[in-house]
């Protein structure tokens, strides 16, 4: 039985104008669909990876998981006990006039358990002296650790992670990405992983959800989307990526932009910058099939 | 050479002494040659960029060294001069579009302006030119979005509208601080593929600065890896990547995730830079380094060699 599903979840926002310049203008109500339709499964012990740019709605999907929005429509079945996020910013994420012992004490005041906060400490990388200092005294990989701490703390099964190395240089998000792995081989934690960042994905995850403009394009095991991406969104993103390895091979060079996802554009939201887009995917929405929602795929075009 | 940089010091004074930012930084850049310099947070690459273009903030000032832009040494120059210099010689494009655009100006209006300030045309030959400039940067029916002001472009064609700007006066040396940085990834490479045209077509000498090695290995044709206010390896892109020399390039190079097929573990490099009150004696890597020996602790490395170099005592000819 998967730990978490989401079943046909969808989730607007309101961004019209204030109610009077609207009747004065005569405009009607304007809807922001940022997540459209999106079903998905985790399992216990995996990491599922979403990926996705900026207004593709992954962060959102973050917060419906963990309850901070609720859905438009469709459902959020949790069959753990707990959950836990972590952020990306790891400034805003910790109060600044706690001390780190209070910081990491909190889900345990509410949860009225007693956990040994040196030993999550410890077990983060921190040591046991750190719980009397303040958070200004940490460098950001530290101050992610101490989010890392707090959400133990809490005896998550699933821990909702939003970016959480973005904000970090590489060299510590390396410490942090190890860390993570570390802690899920250690403690079986469930991961639901959102990063913009294909290589990052591709070091943590077990499956990644490709999403794109609120709709989740592609999903599959990790091997499989980084060894044959199948959805031409998929494959662009992934010729994208620099070429550290400086292997020449040969890529397509990347065009166009996101649309404005006020006025998402009709049939697969993909289409204005797909190179196999015909008249079907101009007028009819593809639904995921085998993993992968392109009526190009669908039909053996690709 | 376009840019010579030698033997670059930077000190900010404080109530606690001195903490020197930049030190004995050296770097050159060819014509048409894109130089990227890659570090991490507090490296000092953006403030090698600043000094370059004597925008330096208060009280952080130039203690030594020399800045050359094609046979004129420009460190030193009065405000009034140096202000004339960037813009005309020198274009500058910084990584949130948003703080270099006038958000009460269209973008017609703030090209035709940059144009008029640095040459000698007429009002309607700037329009032509600013309108050409548009094109040549990639902005779709550049006639149509002349009169358009900042917001109304997205984050990538902002970033377009920065560039532009930055060889508006045809600029022997573009400074390019995270042009990237902010954006999608898909965006990103259009970019990237925009400023290497750049240097290929009009000669421009660029210097990339980012702490993404991966757009470096895309656009640059040498690197200079920045620790601790210092460069500590330069060398053609492809063998930096490759075969680093310095204990701290092979670290970084290892600890960048790649796509693969498998969960791997990262290299990890323990511990964090030092601040600039906190410079350790000795290599400023030592204390983080795995191959540190007793030279290490004791004696600062300078760049060693001529194409290829790494401050690294590892690599001293003994």
């Amino acid at each position: 039985m998967p730990l978490l599903s989401l079943r046909a979840v969808s989730r607007d926002f309101d961004v019209s104008r204030p109610l009077l310049d609207r009747v004065l203008d005569g405009e009607p109500r304007r809807m922001l669909r940022a997540v459209d339709d999106v079903d998905l499964e985790v399992n216990p012990g995996e990491t599922l990876a979403l990926v996705g740019e900026s207004g593709s709605g992954k962060s959102t999907v973050a917060r419906l998981i963990v309850g901070l929005y609720a859905p438009t429509s469709g459902s959020v079945t949790f069959s753990g006990r707990r959950m836990q996020m972590i952020f990306q910013d790891p400034y805003a994420s910790l109060n600044p006039r706690w001390r780190v012992r209070d910081i990491v004490a909190e889900p345990m005041r509410i949860l009225q358990t007693r956990k040994d906060v040196a030993e999550l400490l410890r077990q983060v990388g921190l040591s046991p002296e750190d719980a009397e200092r303040y958070p200004h005294e940490f460098s950001g990989g530290q101050r992610q650790r101490i989010s890392i701490a707090r959400a133990l703390a809490g005896e998550p099964d699933l821990l909702v992670c939003d970016e959480p190395t973005s904000a970090l240089d590489v060299s510590v998000q390396a410490q942090i990405l190890n860390l993570m792995t570390e802690l899920q081989r250690r403690l079986g934690l469930t991961y639901v992983f959102i990063s913009h960042n294909l290589a990052v994905v591709s070091q943590v995850a077990d499956r990644v959800g490709v999403m794109y403009l609120g709709r989740i394009v592609e999903i599959s095991p990790a091997a499989e989307i980084f060894s044959r991406p199948r959805h031409p969104y998929t494959r662009m993103l992934l010729d994208a990526v620099p070429d550290l390895e400086l292997s020449g091979r040969p890529r397509t060079p990347v065009a166009g932009e996101v649309p404005n996802p006020l006025s998402p554009p009709p049939g697969c939201v993909f289409h204005p910058r797909c190179p196999h887009a015909n008249e079907r995917c101009r007028t009819e929405k593809p639904q995921l099939l085998r993993n992968v929602a392109c009526h190009a795929v669908a039909e053996g075009r690709i | 050479m376009t840019l010579e940089v030698k033997n670059l010091k930077v000190e900010f004074p404080s109530r606690r002494g001195t903490l020197t930012a930049l030190d004995g930084v050296s770097l050159s850049i060819a014509r048409g040659e894109v130089l990227g310099v890659v570090g991490e947070s507090g490296a000092g690459k953006s403030l090698t960029g600043l000094s370059i273009i004597g925008l330096l903030e208060p009280p952080g000032r130039i203690a030594g060294g020399e800045v050359w832009l094609e046979g004129k040494r420009i460190d030193g120059l009065p405000p009034e001069e140096m202000r004339r210099v960037r813009g005309r010689r020198i274009g500058v494009v910084f990584q949130d579009p948003l703080t270099s655009l006038n958000p009460l100006y269209t973008i017609g209006q703030q090209l035709e302006e940059t144009i008029l300030t640095h040459l000698p045309l007429g009002k309607s030959a700037a329009r032509e030119r600013a309108l050409s400039l548009l094109a040549e940067v990639g902005i779709p029916a550049p006639e149509a979005r002349y009169d358009n002001y900042p917001h109304q472009f997205s984050g990538g064609m902002r970033q377009r509208v920065v560039i532009a700007l930055a060889i508006a006066a045809e600029p022997v040396l573009l400074i390019a601080d995270e042009p990237t940085t902010a954006l999608d990834v898909s965006i990103q490479a259009q970019i990237i593929e925009l400023l290497k045209r750049l240097a290929r077509e009009r000669g421009t000498a660029v210097m990339l600065i980012t702490h993404d090695m991966g757009v470096i290995a895309e656009t640059s044709q040498r690197v200079a890896v920045m620790y601790a206010g210092r460069i500590v390896e330069v060398g053609p892109v492809r063998e930096v990547i490759k075969s680093p020399l310095h204990p701290y390039t092979v670290g970084l190079m290892g600890s960048i995730p790649k796509i693969s097929m498998s969960r791997t573990r990262l290299v990890q490099i323990d511990g964090a830079m030092p601040r600039l009150n906190a410079i350790p004696a000795g290599c400023a890597f030592n204390p983080r380094c795995p191959k540190r020996f007793a030279r290490c602790i004791e004696e600062r490395p300078d760049l060693i060699g001529a194409a290829r170099s790494s401050a690294c005592w590892l690599h001293a000819a003994s």
